[in-house]
Parts: C-alpha cells; sequence; structure tokens
C-alpha cells in the first residue's frame, strides 16, 4: 500500500479516532446474561460436537468460583458479566461464496477499514481471514494454502472440521482454569481463528486476521490456536480497530500458539481499539491471555504494538519447554489521554539452553498510566539459560505516568539474566532542534516516537510496520503542548 | 537580508539581549564575538524563534518580513538555519531519515512534492563528500554516540543539504581539533554564495582565520559594543574583552 506524505499529513488533521462508525447489519444476539444454559446455547448455535459442549461447561463451573483479579496496576469500573449479551452473529447466511453474495454495508465497513478483500486479494502474499462480530464472513487465499496441506480457518469451523486436531490442543497452553478471563472465554468463545502448518511446510504468505467488535454491548471472546507441526514456520498478523461506543466494551481474548519441535511462530499484533474519548469516556477492557509453548529447538516471536483499548491487560508469554528453545517479545504500548496499561511478558525457562529476549517500549501521554509487567523465570533443569531485557519508557508531558515490575525467578545457577531500564522525555531541545529544521512539532514527535520504537517496528511485517507508525502518529496527536 | 532593530528579548525575568542593532546584506560574513553569558547564543536563538525567549522590543525582519509572528518552522522554511552549539540526540532516528523528513518538509511548505529518491541520493552524495563524510556516518542515530567534532561536522553537513539563506554558526568551532576545523571551514566557504549570508558566533579568533567574515561585532551584557573589520578579531585576540568592557562603562 502506498502511503505518502499527504496521506499522513491528512490522518495528522483527524483529531478524532477515525475507525468510529457503526454499521447497522441485522444480528441474531442472544438475551443479556451468562448461565449454562447459555453456554449451552452458544455451542448449539455454532453446531459443536458434544466433548466442545462439555469442555465449555466445564470452563464456565470454573470461572464461577473465580475472582476477577485485582493486582494490575490498573482501575476501572468491573464489567456487570450479567449485563452482556455472549453471542452475536451478522443474521445473514455466514459464509460467502464470492464477494457479490455479502451484504454491500458489510463490504462497505471493509472499505471504510481500508481492508477491502478485493484489494486484500490483489496484496502479495496476505491472506485474510476476518472475523466481524464473531463470526467468520470471508476467508480468502484458502485454496494455495489447502495445497500446502495448511490449515486456516475460523475456530468454529475447525471444530467442526477438524475435531481431532483441536481437541488435542485447544487449553493445553492456556487450561480453562489458568485465570478468569481465560476460563470466562473458555466458557462463551464464539469464534476465532485456527492455523495448522503441517511438518516441515514453511507458510508461503503472511496469515492475517482482523478482528472488529461491531454490536452495542456485545463482548468479544476471540479464540486463537495456532499449531506449527515440527519443523514448520508461520508468520501470523492479527490487527484490530473497533467502532466507537460510549459504554465499555469487554474483549477477553486467548491465543495458543504451539511450536512443535523446530517450528518457529512469529505472531504480530497492531491493536487500535476504540481508547476512550479525550475526557476517559468509552473505550475497550482489553483483557487478553495470550501464551506459546515451544518444544525442542522451537522459536516464538511476539511482536506487539498497542495503541487502543481503555484499560489493557494483557502478557503474551513463553514457555520455553523444548531444550535449546527460543523465546522473543517485542512490544510498543502507548497510552494517551487516560488509557491504562499493564502489559509486558512472561518467559518460562524449562528446558536447557534457552533463550529469550524481552524489548518494551513504552510511550506515555495525557494522563496515561503505562505499567511494563514482565516474569522471567528459569527453572532447576533449565542450565544455561539466557535472557535480555529491555524496558524503555517514553514520557510526554507531566501528567502521565511510567512504571516498571521485572519479576526474576531463577532456580538454577548457571542462568544469566540481563536487564536493563531506561526512561526518558521527550525534550523541548529536542522538538525545537526539529522545528529549526523546518519539522513542526506534530511531525517532529512522530519522528522521535518513531525513532524510539523502531527497534520493535523493525520486528514487523513490511505492511503491518506502515501501519503501526501510522498508528503511533495518530495515537499521540496533540499530547506535547 | 537580515535587519534587526533595536532588540530586547528576556527569559523570565531576566533580560538578555538589550537592543541590537544589526543589518547583514546577502553575500556577507558576519561574525559576532564577545565573553561568555554576553548574550550570543541568545541572540541566535532569538533569531531561530525559539519560544523560549521573550521578545520586549524591537524586530527581527528578514527580507522585509517581520518574523515576530513565524513560527520556528517556518523560519527555517523561509531559509533560517541555526547549527547549534549543541546539537540534540534523537535516538532511532538516522541522519538521512532526518534531513529526508526536513527537506520534504519544507518543500511541502513550499508547495512542492516530495524530492525524488535518486536526487536526494545524490544531494546526499554530493554534500557527504564536500563534508569528507563518510557514508556509514549518515545510517547511525542523530547525534546519538558522535564525538564533539562528528556533531558539528554533522551540523555543517545538515547546512550544506538543506542550503539556508542565512546560517547561523553557534561556537561551531568548539570541540573541534585542528583538522576537523580546516575541513568545516572549507566546507562552509564552498557553501557561500553572493545569495546567501552567514552569521559565525564565536569566542576566539581562530575560526575566522579559515571563514573569513567581513564585519565584525563584539558583543557585551546584551549589546554590539563595537564593530568592526577582521582586524577587530587580532585585537581583541590580543587585548582581550575587558578593554571593550571598560570602554562600555565609560560610554
Amino acid at each position: 500500500m502506498a502511503y505518502t506524505e499527504e496521506e499522513l499529513k491528512k490522518e495528522l488533521e483527524t483529531k478524532e479516532y477515525e475507525y468510529g462508525f457503526y454499521t447497522d447489519i441485522e444480528s441474531d444476539t442472544f438475551p443479556n446474561g451468562l448461565n449454562e444454559e447459555i453456554v449451552v446455547a452458544i455451542s448449539k448455535k455454532k453446531e459443536e460436537p458434544e466433548w466442545m459442549t462439555e469442555w465449555r461447561l466445564e470452563a464456565f463451573r470454573i470461572w464461577k468460583e473465580m475472582e476477577e483479579p485485582e493486582w494490575a496496576n490498573v482501575t476501572y469500573d468491573k464489567p456487570d458479566f450479567q449485563a452482556i449479551s455472549y453471542y452475536s452473529a451478522p443474521n445473514k447466511k455466514p459464509k460467502y461464496d464470492s464477494l457479490d453474495e455479502v451484504d454491500p454495508e458489510l463490504l462497505d465497513t471493509f472499505k471504510r477499514l481500508g481492508i477491502s478483500l478485493d484489494e486484500q486479494k490483489k496484496l502479495a502474499g496476505v491472506a485474510v481471514d476476518i472475523v466481524m462480530d464473531s463470526v467468520s464472513v470471508a476467508t480468502t487465499f484458502k485454496k494455495t494454502l489447502g495445497e500446502k496441506g495448511i490449515i486456516f480457518c475460523s475456530i468454529s469451523e475447525a471444530i467442526r472440521e477438524y475435531p481431532e486436531l483441536v481437541r488435542k490442543h485447544l487449553g493445553t497452553v492456556v487450561p480453562q482454569k489458568d485465570n478468569f478471563y481465560a476460563a470466562l472465554n473458555s466458557a462463551v468463545f464464539s469464534d476465532g481463528s485456527f492455523c495448522y502448518i503441517p511438518k516441515g511446510v514453511r507458510c508461503p504468505m503472511e496469515l492475517s486476521t482482523y478482528f472488529r467488535i461491531n454490536q452495542a454491548g456485545t463482548g468479544q471472546f476471540e479464540r486463537t490456536l495456532v499449531v506449527a507441526d515440527e519443523g514448520s514456520y508461520v508468520s501470523y498478523l492479527e490487527g484490530c480497530t473497533a467502532p466507537s461506543r460510549d459504554e465499555n466494551q469487554l474483549h477477553a481474548a486467548v491465543v495458543e500458539l504451539i511450536a512443535l519441535d523446530d517450528a518457529e511462530i512469529k505472531y504480530s499484533t497492531v491493536q487500535n481499539w476504540f481508547p476512550g474519548n479525550k475526557e476517559g469516556k468509552g473505550g475497550v477492557f482489553n483483557f487478553v491471555t495470550k501464551r506459546g509453548i515451544c518444544e525442542k529447538n522451537a522459536k516464538i516471536s511476539w511482536t506487539q504494538v498497542e495503541t487502543g483499548s481503555a484499560v489493557t491487560w494483557k502478557y503474551p508469554s513463553c514457555i520455553l519447554k523444548g531444550d535449546n528453545s527460543i523465546g522473543e517479545f517485542y512490544s510498543i504500548a502507548v497510552t494517551n489521554n487516560f488509557q491504562q496499561a499493564d502489559t509486558g511478558t512472561k518467559m518460562i525457562h524449562l528446558g536447557k539452553n534457552t533463550r529469550s529476549t524481552i524489548i518494551s517500549k513504552g510511550i506515555s501521554a495525557g494522563k496515561s498510566q503505562n505499567s511494563y509487567r514482565g516474569l522471567v523465570q528459569v527453572g532447576s533443569r533449565a542450565t544455561n539459560a539466557r535472557n535480555f531485557s529491555q524496558c524503555d519508557s517514553l514520557l510526554m508531558g507531566n501528567e502521565c505516568g511510567a512504571h516498571t515490575f521485572p519479576y526474576i525467578e531463577a532456580k538454577n545457577s548457571t542462568a544469566q539474566i540481563e536487564h536493563e531500564a531506561t526512561t526518558s522525555k521527550i525534550g523541548e531541545d529536542q522538538i525545537f532542534y526539529c522545528n529549526q529544521r523546518g519539522i513542526d512539532t506534530e511531525k517532529a514527535i512522530a519522528l522521535i516516537v518513531n525513532g524510539f520504537s523502531k527497534e520493535v517496528l523493525n520486528k514487523l511485517p513490511m505492511e503491518f510496520a506502515v501501519e503501526a507508525q501510522k498508528l503511533l502518529e495518530i495515537s499521540l496527536e496533540g499530547s506535547v503542548g | 537580508m537580515l535587519k534587526i532593530n533595536n532588540l530586547h528579548a528576556r527569559v523570565e525575568d531576566k533580560e538578555i539581549l538589550k537592543g541590537i542593532n544589526l543589518t547583514v546584506n546577502a553575500g556577507e560574513v558576519h561574525a559576532i564575538m564577545g565573553p561568555n553569558g554576553s548574550g550570543k547564543s541568545t541572540l541566535a536563538s532569538v533569531i531561530a524563534g525559539k519560544e523560549d525567549f521573550e521578545v520586549t522590543e524591537g524586530e527581527v525582519i528578514l527580507d522585509k518580513e517581520n518574523l515576530e509572528d513565524v513560527s520556528p518552522e517556518d523560519r527555517a522554511h523561509k531559509g533560517v538555519f541555526l547549527s547549534f552549539q549543541y546539537p540534540v540526540e534523537i535516538p532511532g532516528v538516522s541522519v538521512t531519515n532526518f534531513m529526508k523528513t526536513a527537506i520534504n518538509e519544507s518543500r511541502k511548505a513550499k508547495g512542492l512534492e516530495d524530492m525524488p529518491a535518486k536526487d536526494m541520493l545524490k544531494l546526499i552524495r554530493e554534500k557527504s563528500e564536500l563534508l569528507e563524510i563518510d557514508r556509514k556516518f549518515l545510517s547511525r542515530s542523530l547525534n546519538e554516540g558522535f564525538s564533539g567534532g562528528e556533531k558539528k561536522r554533522n551540523e555543517i553537513f545538515q547546512m550544506a543539504m538543506l542550503e539556508p539563506k542565512l546560517a547561523i554558526l553557534d561556537e561551531t568551532d568548539s570541540g573541534l581539533d585542528i583538522d576537523a576545523l580546516r575541513v568545516v571551514a572549507n566546507g562552509v566557504n564552498k557553501l557561500k554564495t553572493k545569495d546567501n549570508a552567514v552569521i559565525v558566533i564565536t569566542h576566539y579568533q581562530r575560526l575566522l582565520e579559515y571563514i573569513v567574515p567581513d564585519f565584525i561585532h563584539v558583543l557585551h551584557d546584551g549589546k554590539i559594543v563595537k564593530s568592526g573589520t577582521k582586524e577587530l578579531a587580532l585585537e581583541l585576540e590580543e587585548k582581550g574583552y575587558d578593554w571593550l568592557k571598560n570602554e562600555a562603562v565609560v560610554k
């Protein structure tokens, strides 16, 4: 996608959240509230096998006994879980053979998001599985992937078509009882994506999914499962936008990655959910559990650019179970106005010679609070484990906060763990220097922030990096005097 | 080109410039000398439009336009360039990227398209040769980990790239060894045309052996207390600033 200075300029002139529109599509929505009947009804609606219904019910029973966690460095009004509708699907038949059959209004939504399928199809090597209001409405490039034996479809479809694969892996990395939100997700997840890369196959294109919360008052519970079989490779992209809403929208996704021996998974996210308005009203609650497990010689990289959501609670983690496995976490988290983010990672070293790298860049502006929380844990059998962590914070203005909570637990004396942290502030001198060279203040901030974030931006696939840079600039507009 | 009339400026409650008058014509090189704290750097910042300084009286006129309400970036677009005494670091932003952004922002202000990559490359090649700059240097983060000399050379490189109408060199000689000084001065001389002008701010006359000024002004306590030709620098070198201070008091 061409991205000219002119386009950038136009965007910088738009002060309000640009994706704040609402598409009026008839929906099939369940009544508010959560009980066993609702869980069963969701499962039935999705034509799931009995084991799946049972699995959901088990999760629901666990969830009922759990308390919502309070340890994160965020404050918000807790959602009323009985005031949420747990299922909403576009009312039209969910699958289409061609674009002609798709509701024109829906297509228009995609166009406004800049992700028209036509364009996407033409774009080099990106297959898109679009999740709109919980049900996948379109999947492209499936055939090309099929030829390599790669499965990339909605999780609902996977449960129907590949029950053995799903049953074998679902909940193995993030069990139902893992935490409050993971349990809730396990009980009521409406849809999500499933991806399987067979042994020795290198996925020839970036797999990408666009999530979108669309129905007022509907919680969104995505479930993603990526399985990379021995010696395979896949790069998975996830990008999100949401329409603006006055009430808070809850989002509690679960992502599980499984990298078998010698496999590699790259998982990149650009998250741009509605952060609430300038007064701190509205915005998405994003309580996500993302975790991957690495078998022998396997590698998992998480890269994330977080600019949205009113409250974020998210720790993409790696369990380095196999010897010589590698975990990486590259993150940019931007908070502005009244946003709150508590995000970081966990690197659990269990195997020998396991290595992990954490690069976290936090940018706070306005009255926002931005926390990094990370755990590096080295098990007693993980000889020669290595970790390098770097947490940099950039502050803009005097009313925001940056916090770092690094936890280190090493049970093996051969472990080498390094932690570096810096905090800096965009200085008036830097801005004046740029001004003097003819660069106005907005552009100067964009330049400085992009420079600060460069190490992470470089880890993103090309087209995503451009999108991410755009987001950083939009998110920080007007944040310095 | 530049006309400064009775300029008074202060920072917070402290008056620093107390009535500066200065006229710089196209094709001229002016040197401003003076002891520490006399207001040399303040004058440079005020011409560039730094908002920390409040102009309480007088005016700065560039090409017949009063710059009072002109933002620093617009002054830059109009051809004002300041080579900083202490250039700031911008981590993660390469010299090339910074220059590309600066040039294209100026072009945009003039209603021009971005400079084509091919032309940009040519310009970079030409100017880096002029200042004997290694290409690898251009991929480094702006001023991060640069030595004093590298920072100053980089300032002059930027000046070469931006081709300003009025360049103000604030203590460009400080931190330069003799070889670097020669390269930098040589660069400035090559960039000199009959259509542009340079103001050199310096403590010592050393730099003025390489960049020869048409006029020298001595600043003391926020005022120009003496103006003259290049011979004045030698006199200052010999006698120090004190005789001028005394002279100013007597006046």
